[in-house]
């Protein structure tokens, strides 16, 4: 019953991808990552919602969007737990969960502002590590310094 | 086969166990016969986008000694770069003129990308605040020089542990042998978290201190680092600790016969002068040492000696 509530409070897409299953506080993140504050299409934005995987939870709905392997990436950076459900006719023709990549190529910005890559023309890349403490960071291939995920900008 | 042929080398990590003592084993046989003129068919381009005359010149003495001829320039200013040429350029103009290009560049993570566009290969000869690995090839050539082996041995690393390159860059290297790590910092300039992860990870212990005194008896090298005024926020923090770790004499008297004391030079006031004359003091000769290293490289590299 709680689910089937949960649902109604954002409305059904007709076709396009549905982001379920991010952690509410990154839910505006995720929104300003993929500039959907620009987008034409039909958006809706939830958050604070119940969730027994997470406490609270975001879902993102975009009409007629399906997205490409490397905004996938960059939406598994923010919200690693995420689902993907894309519709087509009110009717789910897939669902997956996010992959975290190894490596993230020119998605993101490096926070060493003497590092190569805010100096010159040179794309960014960065390895996915974890820390001693299992915290996820990004390790820079040029300037080799890691960076938090609370750090991260996109570019 | 020779694992170094054509490879750049931008950070000491590149080198497993097997090429750090390939380098250091055909360093030994420049230390034996140094004026070998295998280079005499080559060109070596010397690109120092900042100035850092020590390295500069050990460098170039490096490629004097092995017949070969150098071009380059010493600063960014006389350079095209102060026309606002970009690194990739200027990295594939000097291609076309040289067969190897040594490069210092303030730019963190400059030599990676500089090795990704290079057709030659490229030495690091530091990025900014990054990688030195020139440096640490010849300290790990000082300390097996001294001490027999690179195996097992006691470390002392004392001063700014945080910001100075070269010690994590020994640590880094030296955890592939064994080493104990003792390491001497004031509390706000302890070796941060993911270099000392790298100990762990190799299984190896470290201790920390911040007395110097109390590392003496047992080291068998010291290594001893420049503690610099602007790394610290507070003035106050910086006068409290600047000359905590000045090693005199006096304060060798009951250390081990075989210790060596090192630093990348230069030196401010962390080693008296009374300490030079002593057998123990080997920092003047682990700078020479750097030339039959940066012999040994420049030589691998092309692929003249293996
Ligand atoms: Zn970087």
């Amino acid at each position: 019953m709680k689910n089937k509530r949960t649902e109604l409070k954002v409305q059904a897409i007709r076709t396009g991808t549905v982001i379920d299953h991010i952690q509410a506080e990154n839910t505006y993140r995720v929104f300003t990552m993929l500039n959907l504050e620009k987008s034409t299409d039909h958006v809706y934005f939830g958050t604070n919602l119940e969730s027994k995987k997470l406490g609270k939870k975001g879902i993102i709905k975009i009409s007629n969007k399906f997205f490409e392997p490397e905004e996938i990436s960059k939406i598994a950076l923010v919200a690693p737990h995420a689902t993907l459900i894309e519709i087509r006719d009110y009717e789910i023709i897939k669902k997956q969960q996010v992959e975290l990549p190894r490596e993230v190529h020119n998605i993101v910005k490096c926070v060493n502002p003497k590092c190569v890559t805010n100096n010159q023309e040179v794309p960014t890349q960065f390895k996915i590590i974890r820390d001693h403490h299992g915290k996820l960071k990004l390790l820079c291939r040029y300037c080799e310094k890691t960076m938090s995920m609370s750090d991260v900008q996109f570019l | 086969m020779n694992r170094l042929k054509n490879r750049s080398l931008v950070s000491i990590t590149d080198y497993g166990k097997e090429e750090i003592l390939k380098v250091l084993d055909i360093a030994e046989g420049f230390e034996e016969n140094q004026r070998q003129k295998i280079l005499s068919d080559y060109v070596i381009a010397s690109l120092f986008f900042e100035p850092s005359t020590r390295t500069r010149l050990s460098f170039e003495s490096a490629v004097h000694y092995l017949g070969g001829s150098i071009i380059g320039f010493a600063s960014a200013d006389t350079s095209s770069v102060r026309k606002g040429e970009s690194l990739k350029d200027t990295i594939l103009t000097v291609s076309n003129y040289s067969d190897l290009i040594v490069m210092r560049n303030p730019l963190d993570g400059s030599a990676r990308f500089a090795s990704e566009v290079s057709p030659v290969p490229i030495i690091n000869a530091g990025d900014g605040a990054n990688q030195h690995p020139t440096q640490c090839l010849l300290d790990l050539y000082s300390i097996r020089k001294t001490q027999g082996t690179l195996e097992n041995l006691q470390i002392a690393l004392v001063g700014d542990l945080k910001y100075g390159r070269t010690v994590h860059s020994l640590v880094q290297a030296l955890s592939l042998f064994g080493a104990t790590f003792h390491l001497v910092s004031p509390e706000s300039l302890k070796l941060p978290s993911g270099v000392k992860k790298w100990i762990k990870d190799a299984g190896l212990e470290y201790f920390q201190y911040t007395e110097l005194a109390d590392v003496i008896p047992f080291a068998d090298i010291i290594y001893m680092t420049r503690i610099q005024g602007e790394r610290f926020p507070d003035p106050m923090e910086y006068e409290k600790v600047k000359n905590a770790y000045v090693l005199e004499n006096k304060m060798l008297e009951k250390s081990k016969e075989s210790l060596r004391i090192l630093h990348p030079l230069p030196r401010v006031n962390e080693i008296s002068e009374d300490v030079d004359d002593n057998p123990k003091a080997y920092y003047f000769q682990q700078a020479k040492n750097g030339v039959y290293v940066r012999q040994a490289l420049i030589a691998a590299i092309l692929g003249l000696k293996e």
